[in-house]
């Protein structure tokens, strides 16, 4: 069979492992092509011995079995389950250990949509199709999709995320291991889904830094989030004074937030996402839900820059209307 | 099963083929053998084009660039593929060719329940397929199969409404069919067939027919969805319009998910059959196989999140969806254990049908196992969407099913066509299809855990020597599809008279004139045994 002489070529053909997850996968892969294979071997062997040995014609005993057909069949099930249920167990572990971000990630957003990966680093330096990310700790990307569902695959690094359209969806890993790596988006996504690839550069902390900085001219994100608070008439309401009522955002990023159905959310990105594009879902207490939704109207890429600018309004130093007007 | 009808006389009933040679007479038919025969032709035609597009790909493939066709062409051929093959062949094969076909006679009855809605579910096939070749010759559908949202709904410039009206109109011939043989199993069985003397491809059909009824009707509903949202702009799952493009995947995996098993339980069924007929055996564990059956059809409803593992649903539903995938794992490995088992002891002869039942387990094993892969999560995460899903259901649809279909073929073509194929070629046919099969999709496996996305027109470097080997594959596969179709049609006009029962079997269908009469039995066969009890026809005595 041709079959066993390619299997070999699939031991020799594993991508490169360039993430702390990358080798734990494959040992469990590589554990389940072996009892795979072991499989594969006992039943071909009994099956050709079987067709040998009973071939019509030959002198063999055929009389019936003398063990009962339900002792078997409760045999097999029962080793089917117990090996399933271990595979289970051992890939459920791993994809649940690996879905939460340790709280010291590194967050960079990338943005999905036809046809390229749009890039920003937490400097505001902006790449496109290339990841420049720092070996060694835990980068968490922040996905976002502005049409189609894409999605973001890096073979090296075992790991697949579905970059969704009016949603942020989080992926992190820990790069181990220096180099040049593919990045594929693996949903279809149009006319030219196969051109949708890109690189993934790790480096060393230092190179990375260094590169980070090399940007002659990063523009900072809440400058331009600035404008756009503007431009969407965000200002309007939500600068106090204000004629509406509506809540200041001054030091709202990162609190926890009292509802008015006497529930707290903490306001992280996927809050104050929610809140511009579905703003009657979480109304805070004491505020009537007048806000209308910003679904449809605000661009992904603008709304990065937006929910940038509230986080920055924590600090002291944020940018007001005079230093975006006089930049 | 053991009998008590008479010995079969001269036949003074002329065959089903002989009952009328007009037009009309095959158009407005309500026999089922006919409309067995009509769905043949029809899911042959369309299995060529679809063939044609795989054949397309796989040229395309050969080289790293995208060079033969351009970028929108080949997606149009990949969905063009998908749907034809899904929807047009593989789902109505061996129900509505060979199940319309010897479900009756196996049975012991003269017709299906309701042979009138048999002619309308034909027609409504022809009447889908003919929605779907107008998207096609219209310019195209370039969505894939999965009709993704909101890529389908809102960004595809092509004629995807025109192919998804095709796929809802055959989605009811798919639910008539399955009614028709719900009631027909339950009603028409001959006096003394109980559930348990029924053989297993009925225990496999009717299993079958009970997914088609149930989960068709959601394809419906959410290709309706999508054309409310296409034409009338309806937010449904295109967040622009504050829909949830998950919320599409979750009811298209709910059909299609349980389709999936509409495409390979069937095939199990022939391989029951033919496993029986050619070790003189009753199948091992009769009872655990049928049932196994009912469970796959029950768990296969559960499953459908193994789809959307990095889809971003949640990591628990996640969880349980991993589970329940390993759980519907266990009927299908009892299943191969248990004809495994059957060979033991029994009085084996090398059939062209047996060849191609030895190919579908060892196909449908690699398939089940690779399923079982895909369904641990932590290794999905790495293989979802890549050429590694891709081999994988092609092991299990044309490895399981299209294997079982033509196994089945030639087991049933004496009863179909009253003569026998040439048995050498035959069987060296199915060798080819077998190697051509391995050679085309084993280095999809590798292609996927080296990263290889699927559905892309041009790929890096590294993956070339891969996809050479599949698309020489490919060739040798094209060969061993083409000759039964050469040798098959040849047998019908000039092939060896087969006599009422060529495989010395003890199955209704096979007590009864080749090919059969017009109304099955000239007197209804009365069942007093188990099923596959060869004791009754002794291979030696003609």
């Amino acid at each position: 069979m041709p079959a066993s002489a390619v299997s070999l070529v699939a031991f020799l053909g594993l991508p490169a492992r360039a993430s702390a997850l990358a080798s734990r996968v494959d040992a469990l892969f590589i554990t389940q092509l072996v009892v795979s294979g072991l499989m594969v071997g006992l039943l071909l062997a009994l099956n050709l011995y079987f067709l040998y040995r009973y071939r019509r014609g030959a002198k063999v005993d055929r009389r019936p079995l003398e063990i009962s057909e339900w002792k078997i069949e409760t045999a097999w099930i029962v080793a089917t389950l117990v090996t399933f249920i271990a595979f289970f167990f051992w890939g459920a572990r791993l994809y649940v250990d690996e879905e939460k971000a340790p709280a010291v990630a590194y967050d960079i957003a990338v943005t999905g949509r036809q046809w390229m990966w749009d890039v920003r680093q937490p400097n505001g330096r902006r790449e496109f199709n290339t990841l420049h990310v720092p070996s060694g700790r835990p980068v968490r990307l922040s996905l976002t999709s502005e049409d189609v569902i894409h999605s973001f695959y890096v073979p090296a690094f075992r790991m697949k995320q579905d970059v969704v359209p009016g949603k942020r969806v989080t992926l992190w890993f820990n790069a181990t291991r220096e180099g040049t790596y593919s990045l594929f988006c693996a949903e279809f996504c149009g006319t030219k889904h196969s051109a949708m690839i890109g690189e993934i550069v790790v480096q060393s902390p230092s190179d990375y830094a260094q590169w980070l900085a090399s940007d002659a001219t990063p523009q900072p994100d809440r400058l331009r989030g600035r404008e756009l608070f503007a431009k969407y008439s965000c200002s309007g309401c939500h600068d106090q004074p204000s004629a509406i009522h509506a809540p200041s955002l001054v030091g709202v990023f990162g609190s926890s937030i009292p509802l008015d159905n006497g529930e707290f959310v903490r306001a992280d990105e996927t809050y104050l996402r929610d809140s511009i594009l579905q703003p009657a879902k979480q109304v805070i207490a004491g505020y009537q839900p007048i806000m209308p939704s910003f679904q449809g109207v605000i661009p992904e890429s603008d709304l990065l820059e937006l929910i940038a600018y509230i986080e920055t309004l924590n600090e002291s130093t944020a940018p007001t209307a005079a230093d975006a007007a006089h930049p | 099963m053991s009998l008590l009808a008479a010995p079969i006389e001269k036949p003074p009933l002329p065959s089903y083929l002989e009952a009328g040679h007009s037009v009309r007479s095959w158009l407005c038919t309500l026999d089922h053998k006919r409309i067995g025969l009509l769905y043949l032709f029809s899911i042959t035609f369309f299995f060529a084009i679809a063939a044609v597009a795989a054949a397309l790909m796989r040229i395309e493939l050969l080289t790293p660039a995208g060079d033969v066709v351009a970028s929108d062409t080949y997606n149009r051929l990949f969905t063009l593929h998908g749907v034809l093959m899904v929807w047009f062949f593989l789902i109505p094969s061996i129900p509505s060719v060979l199940g319309n076909f010897v479900i009756p006679l196996m049975i012991g009855a003269r017709d299906v329940a309701f042979p009138r809605l048999n002619l309308v579910s034909w027609y409504l096939f022809i009447f889908g397929g003919a929605f779907t070749l107008y998207s096609i010759v219209g310019g195209g559908v370039d969505t894939g199969w999965t009709f993704y949202t909101p890529y389908s709904s809102t960004y595809s410039n092509s004629h995807v409404m025109a192919m998804a009206a095709g796929v809802f109109i055959t989605g009811f011939s798919s639910i008539a069919t399955g009614l028709n043989f719900i009631v027909t199993i339950h009603k028409l069985r001959a006096p003394g067939l109980t559930w348990f003397r029924l053989p297993l491809f009925i225990w496999s059909m009717y299993a079958t027919s009970v997914i088609m009824v149930l989960a068709t009707p959601v394809l419906a509903i959410t290709l309706l969805l999508i054309g409310l949202e296409r034409f009338f702009g309806v937010g449904i799952f295109d967040p622009k319009l504050g829909g949830d493009p998950l919320l599409f995947q979750h009811l298209f995996w709910f059909y299609s998910h349980p389709a999936v098993y509409i495409m390979i339980l069937p095939g199990m069924g022939v391989v029951s059959e033919t496993i029986a007929a050619f070790a003189r055996k009753p199948i091992f564990g009769y009872h655990v196989v049928a049932f196994a059956s009912l469970a796959i059809a029950g768990l296969g409803f559960l499953v459908w999140g193994h789809h959307m593992f990095v889809s971003s649903q949640s990591v628990y539903a996640g969880v349980v969806f991993s589970l329940l995938s390993f759980l519907v794992a266990v009927p299908s490995a009892v299943k191969v254990f248990s004809w495994t088992a059957t060979l033991y002891r029994a009085s084996i002869s090398f059939e062209t049908p047996l060849i191609y039942a030895l190919g579908f387990m060892g196909l449908f094993t690699i398939g089940g196992l690779t399923g079982m892969i895909l369904a641990t999560l932590a290794v999905d995460v790495h293989v979802h969407d890549t050429y590694f899903v891709v081999a994988h259901f092609h092991y299990i649809m044309v490895g399981g099913m299209v294997l079982g279909y033509l196994g089945g073929l030639h087991y049933w073509w004496p009863k179909i066509s009253g003569r026998m194929y040439h048995e050498w070629t035959a069987r060296i046919s199915a060798l080819i299809t077998f190697i051509g099969f391995n050679l085309t999709f084993f280095p999809q496996f590798v292609l996927g855990y080296m990263g290889m996305p699927r559905r892309y027109h041009a790929y890096p470097q590294e993956f070339q020597m891969l996809n050479v080997l599949s698309t020489a594959g490919a060739s040798i596969l094209a060969i061993g599809y083409i000759l039964p179709l050469i040798y098959l049609t040849w047998s019908f006009f000039y092939g060896k008279k087969a006599g009422p029962n060529p495989w010395r079997n003890p199955g209704l269908e096979w007590q009864t004139a080749s090919p059969a009469p017009e109304h099955n039995f000239e007197t209804t066969p009365v069942v007093n045994g188990p099923p596959y009890d060869f004791e009754v026809l002794p291979e030696e005595s003609v």
